[in-house]
């Protein structure tokens, strides 16, 4: 059985800097990792590298055994690799309905028309923004800006999500509802990546737990058991009280 | 509804415009065939610039082409395979371009487009006075004003046709979502590189049979007539006066514009450039809501367009806009 996405030695330098170094892994279908490590440990340009944002400098990137390291963002995309940002990315002159329909409209195998139309306001009740369809997306809340970059990523249908600190400053409110809509994917299959801070929202949702520091893996198995960890605790301490 | 309405406006005013010849005299006629051309023009460069942000003055390096491939060929092709020639090496040669720099980004673009143009001028006298001799090239060809008006009319619509059908198409969503973030239209699986190259290629084509088309009006031919940089400037700040991205912006911009040059190249022929110059700026300056709107998308990546997070991490900023360069 390959593993949906598998890394190996994956490495990205820039400059003299080594933010990602020989970095491996392996997701199962259906898996929902986190990713976590201290500020700088090189989470998000581990996550650039799978999606395509960033050219690997070395090592490889499979999708269900396929090579795809050093592939344009789009050509990935269209493999079912979608993601968020860790700076939320709505398109701004776009309406909610239009940002879900952009998702839908440049998939692997796109949707447009009226079966868009109806596909994008399923999303949207998906993610909680039903009859809000017509509103600027500029001009919606941080939570709600999360919530439309959501089901833009979900209308690709993707096979791996990426998430990039999507629940990141949200209050403790918004945090519950946040939780539970991830753990509602999780609960239709989808194989998730998502790299967080918020250790609350790692333990709900990830059964596994993979963390880095300065561009390294340190640790990798299930949740509790990391996140016990000696060298994990001294990772994350190290650079909260430095 | 309203594009019913819409479409039904658009052929009275297309019919009304075809019958303008028998009731022009010959000034008249060719009055119209410059407007008409103008608003091609400009309407084909909002096609591109308009959606894209890129500021292209390579306007007549395809007019030009279109009319030079004319010059060169009339006497030895029938005058619709002329056409297709033109527009032919049209698209070969914004292809080409193309590839090579919609990577450039705002001024590089530009200063690039604007080199092009002076560069297919001085390749064309290069080859004619070294190769074949010539310098100036004569046209015969059978094509009275009013058909040379005619066929313009129908480009003029077609323009405006395809402006309209990318408008409500799935390459208008691509461009849209372009404009407002790259990063996000690849990371949804849009081909950034081909969905600007389709486009450049569409308007170049535009462009070169706009040359091709009017050239029969000029009976005598040479690159510094047809490489003209004037035609690109004035189809910018006539598409940026009207609207560059809206519909119908460029040909509102392109006719007034249009009879005031023509004014004024009557009556101050020796000022004539001063003058236009002038105009430019005037316009820059009397109407910053419609250049600073299309400035607005030249401008892709907005720093305070993202609305500032509560309590975010301390890193994100910078990675962000690193990212987004990469
Ligand atoms: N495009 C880039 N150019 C140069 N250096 C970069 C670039 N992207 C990231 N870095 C550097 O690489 C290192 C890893 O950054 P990265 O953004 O991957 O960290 P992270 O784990 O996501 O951190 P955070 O938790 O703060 O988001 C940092 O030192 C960062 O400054
Ligand atoms: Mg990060």
């Amino acid at each position: 059985m390959t593993a949906l996405l598998s890394l190996s030695g994956l490495t990205r330098r820039f400059g003299g800097l080594t933010a990602v170094n020989a970095l491996g892994f392996d997701i199962g279908e259906g898996e929902v990792v986190g990713l976590l490590g201290p500020n700088g440990s090189g989470k998000t340009t581990a996550l650039n590298m799978i999606s395509g944002a960033l050219k690997p400098s070395g090592g490889e990137i499979r999708l269900r055994g396929e090579p795809i390291g050093g592939l344009s963002a789009h050509r990935i995309a269209r493999k079912g690799v979608a993601r968020t940002f860790q700076l939320v990315r709505i398109l701004p002159s776009l309406t909610v309905a239009e940002n879900v329909l952009a998702g839908l409209a440049f998939r692997g195998e796109p949707l447009w028309g009226e079966a868009a139309r109806d596909e994008a306001d399923l999303l949207l009740r998906k993610v909680g923004l039903e009859g809000r369809a017509g509103e600027a997306a500029e001009q919606l809340t941080y939570i709600d800006q999360k919530r439309v970059e959501l089901a833009r990523a979900l209308a690709a249908r993707p096979s791996l999500l990426l998430l990039d600190e999507w629940l990141a400053g949200l209050n403790p409110a918004e945090l519950r509802t946040g939780i539970d809509l991830v753990s509602h994917l999780r609960d239709t299959g989808i194989t998730i990546l998502l790299v967080e801070h918020v250790m609350e929202a790692v333990r709900a949702l990830c059964g596994r737990c993979i963390v880095m520091n300065a561009g390294t893996k340190i640790a990798d198995g299930e949740t509790p058991a990391v996140l016990r960890d000696a060298e994990v605790v001294r990772a994350y301490l190290g650079t909260a009280h430095a | 509804m309203r594009t019913a309405l819409g479409f039904a406006a658009a052929a009275i005013v297309f019919a009304v415009l075809a019958f303008a010849p028998f009731y022009l005299d010959a000034y008249g006629i060719g009055l119209m065939i410059g407007m008409t051309g103008y608003v091609t023009l400009a309407s084909a460069w909002g096609l591109f610039s308009g959606r894209t942000g890129y500021v292209s003055l390579a306007t007549v390096a395809f007019f030009g082409m279109g009319a030079y491939t004319v010059a060169v060929l009339n006497e030895t092709l029938p005058y619709p395979v002329i056409l297709l020639v033109a527009g032919a090496i049209g698209l070969l040669v914004a292809v080409v371009v193309g590839f090579s720099t919609l990577r450039l980004a705002g001024v590089y673009f530009v200063i690039f487009t604007f080199g092009l143009a002076e560069l297919i001028r001085q390749l064309v006298t290069w080859f004619e006075t070294t190769v074949t001799g010539t310098l100036g090239r004569y046209i015969f060809l059978p094509v009275g004003p009013e058909h040379i008006y005619w066929q313009l009319l129908v480009l003029c619509a077609a323009t405006l046709f395809i402006t309209w059908w990318v408008g409500r198409s799935r390459l208008g969503l691509a461009l849209r979502v372009i404009a407002d973030d790259e990063v996000v239209a690849s990371h949804i699986g849009i081909d950034i590189a081909r969905t600007k190259l389709a486009l450049f290629s569409v308007s170049a084509v535009i462009i070169t049979l706009v040359g091709a088309i009017q050239a029969p009006r000029w009976t005598y031919v040479e690159p510094a007539i047809v490489f003209n940089p004037t035609v690109s400037f004035l189809t910018l700040i006539m598409a940026l006066l009207g609207g560059a991205s809206r519909l119908w912006g460029p040909a509102l911009g392109a006719i007034p514009l249009f009879l005031l040059f023509e004014w004024l190249s009557a009556n101050f022929p020796d000022h004539y450039s001063i003058l236009l110059g002038l105009l430019f700026i005037v316009i820059v300056f009397v109407l910053p809501r419609g250049v600073a709107g299309f400035a607005k998308d030249l401008t892709r990546r907005r720093p305070g367009g993202t609305p500032a997070a509560p309590k975010l991490d301390a890193a994100p900023l910078g990675t962000e806009s690193r990212e987004a360069r990469s």
